[in-house]
């Protein structure tokens, strides 16, 4: 068991970087009622983004330098993205049954994954990514914890920081709040609504892009099908910490990061477990989880229990 | 709410099974060519994951076995008949790579099909080919029950398809050398292994364990991995802590050089070994992390060490194709040649014509094949399995492969 603590640091960033992906899912959702399944796509275009911005810097720039750049850089293109979606493929549906939005959703995903995978050069297999040069940091002797961790890390708390203080204390966050109770009651009281819709959309996706440069620091490389399995992940996190709380998002990725790790590395040493351990069985011990929680609390983890509005 | 979540969970099974299953092209069109100016027109099948994480493989394939065509055709190896290709695209996904058999098959100029990557693939082709006639002859499938039947693991072996031909050398025999390898040469005592599930992955990493602890080897873990998943930070801690002096990786180079990179950044300084699955240039390219020490097996000698390649490696340079002929393109070519070669022999049998039987009659004729290919002498035994075990191994050494052994396989 000593290497438990090593164990629930991987645990811990990983579930911040479902977290941050999920985000995206659990703000679209909580004001149009939209499961945006484009999403994963939006973050590993955001990963592209970045990259493309880290090839126009000056060959051989510091990483650290390089970074707020490539943050940048992958945030514009995952934003413009994510907005023109909206704005093409979902504004004109607004009215239309729920279905309709979602298969357009499902659509919109295979044809962004299918346009990287096409235009952007070398994209057809793993791209490699700039990673951080450097020792990973050595916490209480053994604890190692790699430079790209320590980045998600910090990104994903100060990321749900800024968000939180922008929900509850600017005008736009209280009338997305607003915009997410009673839409139609917010417009008549002179709310802007799809600039606020718009607004969500625009938030998760540069949450994405982060999630997707510190996927591509730690693992040295992206992928134009990077998103798929991601954001399926993230869309549990955030149905599983209850969708349409931007904290519940973040508890959700965390709790499943978590529950992944320790699964793939203690399931197998408990007796007569044996052969449900290891990394074949982690997602049924994740989902297991999943189902437990939506049964005793339907509206998982941080959801309100809110009248149906559909 | 609860109906929400209950269709949000629908939702999301419904669409892991809609992009899981998403299908290739489906133009329905040509499908007879007929004459040509007194030329009878026989048509090659190609079937390789075109797009996807595994298109480097696979366009490698389509552009070999477009080669072979062509040169046939310049040289008129068979007087009265211009071969053509008709390249599918499987994704790697067995669905794909059944509809695309179905289509061969329903058109009537398809003699041979040179095909597929994967063998997980494969399974889901044979059977249509079979009930058709159809000679079909992969360049890489290893699985050994392909043309040993689901019983060769107890020595009971039954050839399960009489379309069935394989250039590539079996997990057996590459299982196996990687085993000896690691244990007579590399002195490797303690092995982590590692799968990723698939017909190809599991199949090998089981080979290669057994043969690893009969010379005498510890298997010290065991673990597997989700294809298409990035994080194997876990299972690479796991690995740490074993004590482990090497892995094993069943499986393809995506997930294979993530999993080296992350045992590596876990602080073991151990090298990982795989099946030719892993022999690939994106293995150690597809990050910043050094792969150094890393080691693969693959069919065959080094393409470029073989006098009998140079010529491919010319030609292939000269036709001047986007793609490099990557880990099979030597046995596609050789698998497109074994198929002309039978049309050939089938075609001077019957007074110069192509005959109204003649899928039936290539396969018959497959088997009695033999000529000096790129890779080595080709021919098949009677389980269609090429008689060429040739097999080499390769490390990385300064961000490339090199070979660092080639032998004969010997029991």
């Amino acid at each position: 068991m000593n290497e438990l603590p090593q164990q629930l640091a991987n645990g811990l960033a990983l579930g911040a970087l479902y977290g941050l992906i999920a985000i995206g899912y659990t703000m679209v959702y909580g004001i149009v009622q939209l499961i945006n399944f484009a999403h994963g796509e939006i973050f590993m275009i955001g990963g592209f983004g970045a990259l493309a911005t880290y090839t126009i810097l000056p060959s051989g720039i510091s990483i650290a330098v390089a970074l707020p750049l490539m943050l940048i850089g992958g945030a514009i293109v995952s934003v413009a993205v994510a907005t023109a979606a909206e704005r093409f493929a979902y504004r004109p549906l607004r009215g239309a049954p729920r279905l309709a939005p979602l298969i357009t959703a499902i659509g919109l995903s295979i044809a962004l994954q299918q346009l990287v995978w096409r235009f952007y050069p070398g994209a057809k297999g793993p791209v490699s990514f700039p990673e951080f040069t450097g020792e990973s940091f050595k916490i209480l002797g053994n604890l190692a914890i790699s430079r790209a961790d320590a980045f998600v890390l910090a990104a994903a708390p100060l990321c749900m920081l800024a968000l939180g203080l922008f929900v509850s204390k600017s005008r736009s966050g209280r009338a997305m709040q607003a915009t997410a109770q009673d839409p139609d009651t917010a417009k008549l009281m002179g709310i802007n609504t799809d600039r606020i819709i718009v607004m969500a959309f625009a938030i998760g996706a540069a949450f994405a892009a982060v999630a997707a440069v510190a996927e591509g620091l730690d693992k040295g490389q992206i992928r134009f099908e990077m998103g798929f399995l991601l954001g399926l992940k993230a869309f549990t996190a955030a149905v599983l910490g209850g969708i349409g709380n931007i904290y519940g998002a973040m508890v959700g990725g965390v709790a499943l990061g978590i529950v992944e790790t320790l699964s793939i590395a203690y399931v197998q040493d408990i007796p007569g477990m044996e052969q449900f351990g290891g990394g074949a069985w982690k997602d049924v011990w994740a989902f297991s989880l999943l189902i437990l929680v939506l049964l005793f609390r339907p509206q998982g983890l941080l959801g309100e229990r809110v009248a149906d509005r559909a | 709410m609860r109906h929400r979540s209950l269709l949000i969970l629908t939702t999301v099974l419904t669409t892991g099974a809609l992009t899981l299953t998403a299908c290739g092209s489906r133009d329905d069109s040509k499908g007879s060519g007929g004459d040509n100016g007194g030329k009878t027109t026989v048509v090659i099948g190609v079937d390789a994951p075109l797009t996807g994480s595994l298109s480097a493989l696979g366009q490698g394939i389509k552009n070999s076995v477009d080669l072979a065509v062509q040169t046939a055709n310049k040289n008129n190896e068979v007087p009265g008949v211009t071969f053509k290709i008709e390249a599918l695209d499987d994704q790697a996904v067995p669905a794909s790579g059944q509809q695309n058999a179905t289509k061969l098959v329903g058109m009537k100029d398809v003699l041979g099909v040179v095909g597929p990557l994967n063998s997980g693939v494969s399974q889901s082709m044979q059977g249509v080919f079979a009930k058709a006639n159809l000679a079909q002859v992969s360049p890489a499938n290893t699985n050994p029950a392909l043309s040993q039947g689901d019983k060769w693991g107890s020595g009971e072996l039954k050839r399960p398809f009489n379309t069935y031909f394989r250039t590539a050398t079996t997990d057996v025999i590459q299982g196996r050398f990687a085993a000896q390898y690691l244990y007579n040469d590399a002195k490797k005592r303690k092995v982590y292994v590692v799968n990723d599930k698939q017909t190809y992955g599991a199949g090998l990493a089981a080979i290669f364990s057994k043969e690893f602890q009969r010379l005498g080897g510890k298997v010290v873990g065991t673990d597997s991995v989700t294809v298409k998943e990035t994080d194997f930070s876990s299972t690479a801690d796991k690995i740490k802590s074993s004590g482990a002096d090497s892995v094993y990786f069943g499986g393809q180079y995506p997930e294979g050089g993530l999993l080296s990179d992350q045992v590596k950044k876990a602080g073991a300084k151990i090298p990982t070994m795989g099946g030719d699955g892993i022999y690939d240039p994106q293995f150690i390219k597809a990050s910043g992390e050094p792969n150094e020490g890393d080691l693969a097996t693959s069919v065959g000698f080094p393409v470029e060490k073989l006098p009998t390649a140079k010529k491919f490696i010319a030609d292939y340079k000269a036709a001047g194709y986007k793609d490099p002929y990557a880990a099979y393109g030597g046995y596609s070519y050789d698998a497109a040649w074994a198929i002309i070669q039978a049309v050939k022999a089938v075609v001077a049998d019957n007074d110069g014509k192509v005959p109204a039987d003649a899928r039936e009659k290539v396969v018959e004729a497959m088997s009695k094949v033999s000529f000096d290919g790129v890779t080595g002498k080709v021919s098949f035994d009677q389980y269609g399995d090429t008689t060429n075990k040739q097999l080499t191994v390769y490390q990385v050494k300064g961000g490339e492969w090199k070979d660092v052994k080639s032998a004969t396989f010997e029991d």
